[in-house]
């Protein structure tokens, strides 16, 4: 297999081998981790050695298993999360670059609005209100997510839209939804996928920190922002917090070197786009 | 007006403006004027999001606030409603609470029992200090390190600076900033510990509500010092996204600008290489560069959330999770409605910076 | 006597060969027009005499400025003559000037820096220089801004730059492309003028032969990185010997010799 040029750099393969390490210690938890995550049946607060290399936390649970659980939770989430919020901030800015006038006001003035809040308040308060869970800690990300795509796209639409090709389709007599379907969605998706790819990161960061503030995962579950926030209460045993904040920031840091590396391929105009507007 | 005007909108902007219409009153009170009403109409905006979401969300506050006991005494439940209003229809409410806004008052916490602007005054300038210092740390270390990246390009210390400013971006903010708290106050004791000042002594009179400027101008210089030793980790600890955010960016702006006709222009000229780089190539790299960090302003709010959590800092950061989890809808929606008081006042920061560095905006 | 002797000037960038052996004279007092296809290198003649060449570009051969060689020359030397003694005027006047900073700023800087002037007598030779190019109203102009002067204007304020500091050695790359055609002729006219008043030596880089014939008074001929012809305006656009000159020629629609 031959990889393409774009991804022939070092801090490419850098974060492709690490993502790829996460997903196989994701998959493989069960066959992996040396204990049960939820088990309290070690010392309490041992710090790391034989047995129980990430030490254990303040219930006697196995920190490494329990990381290594943890990737079952947040890789998935955050992954469905960014898929979900491409979709729907895609379509929604699709519709509004395409479709014009009122539709264009309506969406982009409601992304506006979301824009202008700090995401995590805005989480924070959409969270609180569903109630503490993961789902809904998912749900509060969307709310917040959706509207960094909605522009991107909506531009690239706008940009799409008035090339030749796409007007000649509409003169031909093809209807709207069509030529957005054929014409100017295979044009906006590499701007997409890079924008994606960097958001994976942002993604995790956000959810874990509504955990860490006891939004999201509930105990026992060993979601990582959780574990870091139960470390907060002992953190003189540094392991506890340390271990499952080093595996937020592994996985992040993977996807960034993958998203920047994409970027780096895009032309710069685009890229410079994507970049002003997915803060 | 899209918060997120790149300098391409702005020179669009220029361009279509028909030239020789001027008015009366000088050029940049015009420019400021517009600014301002656009920023007035999306305040109006911002108090109906924080109203509708507050409202429309299927949280119910008297579950959040009163006990089982009194859930169960229909009495007391109304009675809770009618005193915070919330028996009346939507939009009576929203006027209430908007002529409410307009006079200054923001209600009562359902929490503290206090009204919410006092709770705000507290915790507003605490955060401002903190996340001032966060942006300005990030503008210098960003946009520095940013200038080097590009003008070292494709070498060793670009690649570096590369991966130290992705890694800067990775970091969950958090955790981050219990590390930090761990290594530095608990292992190393170099730091002070929680909190604003040390707890014995007192705050410095209150001018600007900014304990390192406030003491400062007392000439409380013990203060000063604590004040300043008690920023710096917190900080530091919030600018490191920015500062990876602001790296990246300003490198790819400094290289666009590099390839500019009028640097090679002003090479030709013989001009010493700092006069190109800091007149020539910074200048124009501030436009994008302002607008991103005017964007990353509000990523450093967020963080203050969970900064603040660690470091005991009692800022707008704490009272909105406190208000948050338990559904204190006045105190809420003031911090909303702070939160974008402050969003658009730095996007009138923004525009004016545009204005001021860029003829072709102020000379319209 | 020649001021500037580019002779077998080569450079390469990423391996590529851009000029294989580039031979040009410029003499004081004249304008020497260089005409060829895009691509041929006109550009990066003119890059190469100012040391401008794009990043990873290899040169050889030799440009004489007098008896010092420029390529060889260490780069704070070279940035003396840069703008001192060897100036350059760009194509397009809309991107060659920084739009946010006033064309007094612009004006004055480098003589500030290469003549050692104060403010003063900076402003007042700026002031000189704008009536020199013909510039209305210099007073009110030298505070204004690049986007407040029309193309033709803003050529010939970034042709007071140019001139600011006496250069003996004045590089023009395609002065008038980026301008109408109505001010097209207004701007050769003040470059031919003000070479035979000030004695410079100009390279006249030009697409258009029409232009050649109306200003130059040698011609040379660019093809590939090489000169393929060169001489007295005259001899080479009535009697070319290269046949690429002769094909550019007659590829010219109702040129007049
Ligand atoms: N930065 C660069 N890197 C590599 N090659 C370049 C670069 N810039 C130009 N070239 C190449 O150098 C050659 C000469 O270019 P040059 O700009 O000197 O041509 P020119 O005669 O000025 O053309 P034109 O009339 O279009 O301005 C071209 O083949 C071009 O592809
Ligand atoms: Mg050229």
């Amino acid at each position: 297999m031959k990889l393409p040029q774009a991804w022939r750099q070092p801090l490419a393969i850098v974060g492709g081998v690490i993502a790829l390490a996460w997903i196989v210690i994701a998959l493989a938890a069960p066959l992996l981790a040396p204990h049960d995550p939820l088990a309290q049946d070690l010392p309490r607060l041992a710090s790391p050695g034989p047995g129980h290399w990430f030490g254990t936390d303040q219930l006697g649970r196995d920190i490494l298993s329990r990381v290594m659980y943890g990737a079952r939770l947040s890789i998935p989430l955050t992954l469905l999360l960014v898929v979900l919020s491409v979709l729907i901030g895609g379509l929604l800015g699709a519709c509004a670059g395409y479709f014009g006038k009122w539709v264009d006001e309506t969406i982009m003035r409601f992304a506006d609005l979301v824009f202008a809040f700090p995401t995590i308040i805005l989480a924070m308060v959409v969270a609180a209100a569903l109630g503490a869970s993961l789902t809904n800690a998912v749900l509060a990300v969307l709310v917040v997510a959706w509207p960094a795509y909605a522009r991107v796209t909506r531009g690239l639409v706008l940009g799409v839209r008035e090339r030749e090709f796409v007007v000649s389709g509409r003169l031909l007599g093809f209807s709207a939804w069509r030529s957005l379907r054929v014409d100017v969605l295979p044009n906006v998706t590499g701007p997409i996928l890079v924008l994606a790819t960097l958001d994976i990161g942002t993604a995790l960061l956000l959810l874990s920190g509504l955990s860490f503030l006891g939004l999201g995962a509930k105990p026992p579950s060993p979601e990582w922002g959780a574990m870091v926030a139960s470390g907060v209460e002992v953190f003189d045993s540094w392991w506890v917090a340390t271990f499952p904040g080093l595996a937020i920031l592994t996985v992040v840091l993977a996807f960034n070197f993958l998203g920047d590396t994409l970027r780096d391929a895009l032309d710069p105009r685009t890229a410079r786009a994507i970049k002003e507007r997915a803060l | 007006m899209s918060p997120t005007s790149s300098s391409e909108d702005l020179k669009g902007d220029t361009a279509r403006r028909k030239p020789g219409r001027s008015g009366s009153r000088s050029p940049l009170i015009r420019f400021l004027a517009r600014r301002v009403l656009t920023a007035l109409l999306l305040a109006v905006g911002i108090t109906l999001v924080t109203f509708v979401l507050t409202n429309l969300v299927p949280g119910d506050p008297v579950s959040a606030n009163l006990g089982q006991r009194a859930l169960g005494d229909p009495a007391i439940v109304a009675q809770w409603r009618a005193e915070h209003g919330l028996d009346k229809p939507l939009p009576q409410q929203y006027l209430m609470h908007l002529q409410g806004v307009v006079q200054g008052d923001l209600g009562t916490s359902q929490q503290s029992h206090r009204p919410v602007m006092d709770d705000l005054a507290e915790s507003v300038p605490a955060t401002l200090e903190l996340a001032g210092a966060a942006i300005l740390i990030s503008l210098v270390a960003g946009v520095a390190f940013g200038v080097v990246a590009a003008l070292r390009r494709d070498r060793l210390t670009d690649h570096l600076l590369r991966v130290l400013s992705l890694i800067g971006i990775s970091v969950p903010t958090f955790w981050l900033a219990l590390m930090a708290f761990y290594v530095f106050f608990y292992r190393l004791q170099v730091t002070p510990g929680s909190g604003r000042i040390d707890p014995t002594m007192s705050p410095p009179p209150q001018v600007t509500g900014l304990y390192t400027i406030d003491s400062a101008l007392a000439g409380q210089w013990d203060v000063f010092a604590s004040a300043v030793g008690h920023l710096v980790t917190p900080a530091l600890v919030l600018a490191l996204y920015t500062i990876g955010l602001l790296t990246r960016f300003t490198r790819s702006a400094v290289l666009e600008v590099l390839g500019q006709d009028y640097v090679r222009a002003a090479r030709a000229k013989g001009l010493p290489g700092r006069v190109i780089l800091f007149r020539y190539v910074l200048r124009s790299a501030l436009v994008p560069i302002i607008t991103v960090a005017g964007l990353a302003f509000g990523s450093l709010l967020s963080g203050t959330v969970l900064v603040e959590a660690i470091f005991a800092w009692p800022g707008v950061g704490q009272y909105a999770y406190k208000s948050a989890t338990t559904l204190d809808l006045p105190a809420v929606m003031g911090v909303g409605l702070v939160v974008g008081g402050v969003y658009l006042v730095i996007n009138l920061i923004v525009d004016v910076l545009y204005g001021v560095i860029d003829p072709r905006v102020r000379l319209q | 006597m020649s001021l500037l002797a580019i002779s077998d000037l080569k450079v390469s960038i990423g391996g590529k060969e851009i000029l294989r052996g580039v031979d040009l004279d410029l003499r004081a007092g004249r304008v020497h027009g260089l005409a060829g296809e895009s691509g041929s290198g006109k550009t990066m003649t003119g890059l190469a005499v100012l040391g401008l060449l794009p990043h990873g570009a290899r040169t050889s051969g030799r440009i004489a400025l007098g008896e010092r060689d420029l390529l060889a020359m260490p780069a704070k030397e070279l940035n003396t003559v840069r703008g001192g003694e060897v100036a350059m005027v760009f194509q397009d006047p809309a991107t060659s000037l920084h739009p946010m900073l006033s064309v007094g700023r612009q004006l004055t800087e480098h003589m500030r820096h290469h003549l050692g002037l104060d403010r003063k007598q900076a402003r007042a030779r700026a002031l000189e220089l704008l009536g020199q190019v013909r510039i209305p109203g210099p007073e009110a102009a030298i505070d204004r801004y690049p986007h407040q002067f029309s193309g033709g204007m803003r050529q010939r304020i970034a042709i007071a730059i140019a001139l600011a500091c006496s250069p003996k050695v004045l590089i023009a790359d395609e002065p008038t492309t980026a301008l109408d055609v109505t001010v097209q002729a207004g701007v050769l006219r003040l470059l031919r003028g003000l070479c035979d008043d000030l004695g410079l030596a100009v390279l006249l880089v030009t697409h258009d032969l029409g232009v050649m014939s109306a200003v130059a008074d040698e011609v040379s001929v660019m093809k590939e990185g090489l000169v393929v012809e060169t001489g007295p305006r005259g001899q080479v656009l009535r009697d070319p010997t290269h046949p690429y000159t002769r094909a550019l020629l007659e590829s010219l629609p109702g040129e007049t010799s």
